[in-house]
């Protein structure tokens, strides 16, 4: 057993409100410069739809993640035998075009331009030539399924549904929608990392972070094409890759990273979990639909005894061991199980879970009336407005069993709730209910608290990373001194 | 003395301020090396230049460099005519490859508005160099033959005589004055290769062939803090 402790992260998709205030807290804190411009490490799609960069889940086109036959493992986009050819031209590499031209607007035309009869405009320039461009498109083009016959249409997760289904989905009166905020996974087997002839990309041993080392990156661009989830990005002004760093500077000094810090749906929660690194490249072999419990099973008891001696023996602090056992990662992921990881089936164990969103019938038109129907509310997830087979591609590596213990114990916390708090559910179906989703009135409550009510500090448990010791460790502090903080002393510029 | 001076004295100088130059940006602007891949700004043309123009330029200089190294080998094997002529066309037609990917470079770096905004000065004085090199190379494998040849009995000699800190220009003296041009133009590249892009050549990633699969850094030492419990 080799434990490690990892900074992780869940997302409750039934809280976002698609606001988008997580990426501008991203952007204006960390890729609000020339080159990063078109980055948006965190970003919010709507489901269904293609997202950011356009239909990037379809690996046929973007080659990201791993395949397995069962015996070995091996990276879609490349290998060492494909190293000479992929550094000249690397023929899965995204372009600009796949995600957008950046552009601003010349706005000091409003204030030069001549007096006429007409409103003076402020037209659009690219951020990359300076020139006028017509916007074709942006990272939320799809917001709210704008555009949907172009966008919802193309999703990815939806091949796999009958002609009936697909059209039931994206029928107007049926119309099911909801947001995917997403950033780095900060993945257990992560293929960039992989991937990077340079070996500039690495993950943090004593909180799994996944950076990249700017000095030694030469924008051989293998992360970009071997992420699956398209979370390492080109800069094309300094000729270097860069990614989300899960605001480590913040978690160092003890804050919740920005993106999370500043959710308004309280979507969001951060905690560290102990998990076992000797079983990762045995687990990423398994079938699709064995993986989400094979990464659940790599997650261990921050309780166990033996789990505690074995983390000590590694090197992991008591406060750390402590965090986890706080941690609400490990509740939604471990204990409730209803936390998922996205796309488990690209194998690089993403690190990031969601709650998956129950998209129940609210009411229905009968004639002209509208009628709200108690009973459809809470009904069985099966007649919820988005298939099983679109949600089970996208969370449980089409493992539909997974996918409705998930819902099935949300749907049960709403009927417990509500027979706690309006009463018009008699107590025993709403007990019925908790048992047939394998769930309990305490636990129930737990859920609802933990969902609902849970304040900053019972959301975003941050590890006590001990920087200052650690580093002692390896390096001498004096000679540290008077650095900027990121190890380098020169001014990121192309030269 | 003008001789003297150009195969004497200057491929010292490039070769001082070669070493000298690249050692002090790989230790203080590290951040510096990177090969500057436009790819993602322009993807299409990128394989017509890219790929044609770095296989080119590759062979040619590995077999420069083999000419320097055994010139011997290189006798051997002309020392059949049929051999030597397919050496000769082999050079030529990797060369004429060169050419089209540069020119392709040239061409995608001015044609799209995005591939042009990342180009700097530094990189058109170097795609100015490097056609200068391969035209004259090409120039002189059509008009004076056999160059794998004579590059083995007299180039090589000299270059030696350069390590040797003897340098014996007596050797170039009598060389046409492309052959000149194409040795000074190429001690040119040398000198300004550590100011521009060419010197993500030197950080060409080969560990990647050996390291593990992940890389994982710790910030303390896990082995040290194993041990003392
Ligand atoms: S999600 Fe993050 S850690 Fe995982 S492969 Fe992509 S960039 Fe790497
Ligand atoms: S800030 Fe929170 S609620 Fe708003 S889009 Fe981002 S994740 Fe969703």
């Amino acid at each position: 057993m080799d434990v490690r402790s990892q900074v992780s992260m869940v997302f409750h998709l039934d809280k976002c409100i698609g606001c988008h205030t997580c990426s501008v807290a991203c952007k204006n804190v960390w890729t609000d410069r020339e080159g990063t411009d078109y980055m948006w490490w965190n970003n919010v799609e709507t489901k269904p739809g293609t997202g950011y960069p356009t239909r990037w889940e379809d690996q046929d086109a973007y080659k990201g993640g791993w395949v397995s036959d069962g015996k070995e493992l091996s990276l879609r986009s490349t290998s060492k035998s494909k190293l000479v050819p992929n550094i000249f031209h690397n023929p899965a590499q995204p372009s600009m075009d796949d995600y957008y031209e950046p552009w601003t607007y010349r706005y000091e035309d409003l204030f030069n331009a001549p007096e006429g009869d007409d409103q003076p405009t402020a037209k659009p320039v690219s951020m990359v030539t300076g020139e006028y461009i017509d916007i074709e498109a942006g990272p939320n083009w799809d917001d709210d399924l704008g555009g949907s016959e172009i966008y919802a249409k193309n999703d990815i997760n939806m091949e796999d549904l009958s002609p009936e289904q697909r059209q039931q989905m994206l029928s107007i009166e049926r119309m099911a929608f909801f947001y995917l905020p997403r950033i780095c996974n900060h993945c257990l087997n992560p293929a960039c990392v992989a991937s990077c002839p340079s070996g500039a990309l690495y993950k943090r041993g004593e909180d799994g972070i996944v950076l990249v080392n700017q000095d030694v990156c030469r924008a051989w661009r293998s992360c970009i094409p071997a992420c699956p989830y398209k979370k390492t990005y080109y800069n094309w002004s300094t000729g270097k890759s860069e990614k989300c760093i899960l605001c480590f500077p913040r978690l160092e000094s003890g804050q919740a990273p920005a993106c999370m810090h500043s959710c308004v749906g309280r979507i969001r929660y951060l905690g560290n979990v102990l998990y076992d690194a000797d079983r990762i490249a045995e687990m990423a072999l398994l079938p699709d639909d064995q993986l989400v419990e094979a990464q659940r099973e790599m997650i261990l008891d921050p309780f166990d005894p033996k789990v505690i001696a074995a983390a000590k023996a590694n090197g992991i602090s008591d406060g750390i061991i402590q965090s986890a056992q706080k941690s609400p990662v490990y509740k939604f992921l471990k204990v409730w199980k209803i936390a998922l990881p996205l796309h488990v089936e690209y194998r690089t164990f993403p690190m990031l879970f969601y709650v998956p969103p129950l998209l129940p019938v609210m009411s229905m038109t009968q004639g002209d009336v509208v009628k709200n129907d108690l009973d459809e509310l809470f009904a069985d997830i099966d007649k919820h407005r988005a298939p099983m087979a679109y949600l089970g591609k996208m969370f449980t590596g089409g493992n539909i069993g997974k996918l409705r213990y998930a819902l099935r114990k949300q749907v049960a916390v709403r009927v417990w709730r509500r027979h706690v708090t309006v009463g018009d559910i008699d107590e025993i179906k709403a007990r019925q209910a908790l048992a047939e989703a394998d769930t309990t009135p305490d636990e129930a409550t737990a859920i609802y608290k933990l969902s609902a009510l849970a304040g900053f500090e019972e959301r975003f448990v941050v590890p006590p990373f001990q920087r200052e010791m650690a580093i002692e460790m390896l390096e001498d502090p004096h000679e540290y001194r008077a650095n900027a903080g990121f190890g380098s002393r020169t001014s990121p510029k192309r030269s | 003395m003008t001789n003297y001076f150009w195969f004497g004295v200057f491929p010292y100088i490039s070769l001082v301020v070669f070493f000298l130059a690249t050692i002090r940006r790989y230790r203080t602007e590290s951040f510096s090396y990177s090969s500057l891949s436009s790819q993602f700004l322009e993807n299409e043309q990128h394989f017509w230049a890219s790929v044609p123009f770095h296989y080119g330029i590759l062979t040619v200089l590995g077999g420069h460099i083999l000419a320097f190294l055994c010139p011997q080998m290189i006798l051997g094997w002309n020392a059949v005519a049929a051999r030597l002529i397919a050496l000769e066309v082999t050079g030529l037609a990797v060369a004429i490859l060169t050419l089209v990917g540069l020119i392709n470079i040239v061409i995608r770096r001015l044609r799209f508005p995005k591939a042009r905004r990342v180009t700097t000065a530094g990189d058109w004085f170097i795609y100015g160099g490097l056609l200068v090199q391969v035209v004259t190379g090409i120039g002189i494998s059509i008009n004076h033959g056999w160059g794998s040849s004579w590059f083995a009995t007299s180039l090589t000699p000299w270059l030696w005589t350069l390590v040797k800190f003897n340098p014996d220009v007596s050797y170039i003296t009598p060389m046409p004055l492309m052959v000149k041009a194409h040795i000074i133009n190429a001690f040119l590249i040398i000198l300004v290769f550590p100011f521009t892009r060419l010197v993500h050549i030197l950080v060409v990633p080969n560990p990647y062939l050996w390291r593990k699969t992940q890389v994982v850094i710790w910030n303390w030492d896990r082995n040290r803090i194993r041990k003392s419990n």
